[in-house]
């Protein structure tokens, strides 16, 4: 007679519980939607204005969605100001400066993690040294040093200047140092030269890590401001963050077109998160943890 | 006869020796000759492009060098002048305000995030790149978007502020609020990336303590109080200094949302360091106040490498 009583009392305080717990994951939904719109609201605000006629952008109410659309914003732009100049400058300084830096950082990665030489620890401890140097406290020397090579106001500055980042090769390290020297050793006594060992072994395996700091030195180059900033004077090097700038000083009451051209820089390094974001993740934490 | 036999058998013994040694001590150089040729590419440009300035901005700073002359050394002028620099100070105080500002809201806002999104939940990633998005959109585009909503008639955010007090305030416009709506802006950016740190960090600690803590009976704020925020002291030390060094090195939203204006309202110290630079093209004064710049970061550095020591010490 006991028994099932107890068992009713049980499945009773099992169901409450169920019950709990179901209302908490409610909350903590509706809490995360809350919290994403509202993290959100500039990007679906920016996007509803690149659809808009100027006069329509700042309504009381907001309008979310345009009453009326208006695409050609889109293709208007790409007279007002030459963001195809700009477009292609972005991509070809992104495009060399990853690949550069790739390359040159994971063989340097190699060298300092996976062999033993005189001078090691010291070459290695002038790059960690120069991570917690900020730019800004060294970019003017650099900038004297490009005016001397006539170098200002080209692409091939930046590219100099950013593509042998010491934060590359600390990255690849920290992967690097990760996979047991034993693999390496065993490759050497199966005569292995040490590029192949670097081609056969260790490229295939840290595969995340590249992807990792290809999306990284992608999207930060993409992005970057102050380096163009510095540099490039003349229109038809400038980046498509400068020329966004530049834009907005000449057309500052054009909000729907200011509008869609911000939606057009965004979107390609929106794309290439959104598609590698993991890797990109993984980089931050890797990284990031690097204490 | 035995003998010379013998000798000439010991003979033997150490030339092969010597060879040997002479053999490995090629096979040395030419490991090490190869692993430079890995590290080379690299470190040249390194070498060329970031080591060479890094110690040259150091001499710099010691320097008068107004682009056009030859640059002559002047000891420590440019720091006596700094101190009676009251635009060099305004850019002081308005860089220690803004990281006043952001660091504790980001840091807790953060961490808030990833307690949230640190649980087996559907749908988590998507939340979790909705929170990370600011970070990685370019900074043009964001401030350019932010100017509008904080726009001081028509925006949307005084709209809506319109609704409870008669007359909000003018942001970016105001001398007064320029700062708080850049610190605004910086929050929303950055919480994401934080947010990721801190992740890792939540997912690093053990699972058993909290099967030992509920085990005992704590309830779930005891269980944070108790292992959670305890096991995340060594992330929100780092996230705490990332982020003291990340404000200090604040550029270009200031120059983008309000160019270091209304008047010097949002002069910060980098902005200060590009103004001397390349547009008076006082080379070495801007390099004095690159110097401070360094001294503020290196000393932040400096206390997490002790910090970091005494946490392996224990």
């Amino acid at each position: 007679m006991e028994a099932p009583a107890t068992i009713d009392v049980i499945s009773e305080h099992n169901k409450k519980k169920q019950r709990r717990a179901r209302i908490n994951k409610i909350i903590l939904y509706i809490a995360l939607a809350l919290l994403s719109i509202l993290t959100l609201i500039p990007f679906f605000w920016m996007l509803s204005a690149s659809f808009k006629t100027n006069n329509d952008v700042f309504t009381v109410p907001i309008q979310w969605i345009p009453k009326t659309w208006h695409p050609e914003n889109y293709s208007i732009i790409w007279k007002q100001i030459p963001l195809a100049t700009f477009f292609k400058n972005t991509i070809v300084l992104s495009v060399v400066i990853t690949f550069i830096q790739l390359l040159t950082s994971s063989f340097a990665a190699y060298g300092f993690s996976k062999m033993h030489f005189k001078g090691r620890d010291t070459l290695f401890l002038m790059y960690i040294g120069t991570i917690a140097v900020p730019w800004q406290s060294y970019m003017i020397p650099q900038f004297i040093m490009m005016r001397h090579l006539h170098l200002t106001d080209t692409l091939m500055s930046l590219v100099l200047l950013q593509a042998f980042n010491a934060f590359g090769v600390f990255l690849m390290k920290q992967y690097y140092t990760s996979i047991p020297d034993e693999l390496c050793e065993s490759a050497r006594i199966d005569g292995l030269t040490e590029w192949g060992i670097y081609r056969r072994i260790i490229l295939p395996l840290t595969k995340p890590a590249i992807v990792s700091l290809t999306i990284i030195t992608f999207v930060n180059t993409w992005n970057d401001y102050m380096g163009p900033f510095v540099y490039l004077s003349s229109t038809e090097n400038k980046t498509l963050q400068l020329g966004l700038k530049m834009f907005v000083g000449l057309y500052d009451t054009q909000y729907a077109y200011i509008m869609a051209a911000s939606v057009l820089s965004i979107l390609p390094v929106a794309i290439v998160f959104l598609v590698l974001q993991k890797y990109f993740v993984e980089g931050i934490a890797t990284s990031g943890m690097k204490n | 006869m035995k003998r010379a036999q013998h000798s000439h058998f010991i003979m033997q013994v150490t030339s092969t020796d010597e060879k040997i040694s002479k053999q490995k001590h090629r096979l040395q150089r030419k490991n090490t000759l190869i692993a430079y040729s890995f590290i080379a590419p690299n470190f040249l440009g390194f070498f060329i492009f970031t080591l060479i300035p890094v110690v040259f901005s150091f001499v710099l700073a010691f320097m008068s060098w107004d682009s056009f002359s030859t640059p002559k050394f002047v000891g420590l002028d440019n720091f006596s002048k700094m101190i009676h620099d009251t635009t060099f100070w305004i850019s002081f105080k308005n860089t220690f305000l803004y990281t006043i500002g952001v660091v504790p809201f980001t840091l807790l806002i953060s961490l808030g995030l990833a307690i949230l999104l640190n649980k087996k939940l559907a749908g988590v990633k998507f939340f979790r790149t909705a929170f990370f998005f600011p970070y990685v959109t370019s900074l043009v585009a964001i401030a350019v978007v932010w100017n509008m909503l904080f726009h001081p008639t028509m925006g949307p955010i005084n709209q809506f502020l319109r609704m409870f007090i008669a007359n909000p305030p003018g942001w970016t416009t105001s001398s007064q609020w320029a700062l708080t709506a850049i610190v605004i802006v910086s929050i929303w950016r950055f919480m994401g990336y934080y947010m990721i740190l801190y992740l890792a960090g939540l997912q690093s600690i053990p699972k058993e303590l909290y099967e030992a803590a509920s085990m005992d009976g704590a309830n779930k704020w005891q269980q944070f109080k108790n292992v959670t925020l305890p096991s995340l002291r060594p992330t929100t030390f780092f996230v705490t200094i990332m982020l003291v060094i990340n404000c200090f090195k604040i550029f270009d939203l200031v120059q983008v949302m309000t160019d270091g204006g209304p008047g010097r309202a949002t002069n910060v110290l980098v902005y200060e360091i590009y103004n001397e630079a390349f547009v008076k093209f006082n080379f070495g004064y801007a390099s004095a106040i690159a110097f401070v710049l360094f001294v503020i970061v290196l000393g932040v550095t400096i206390i997490q490498f002790g910090w970091n020591k005494r946490q392996e010490k224990a």
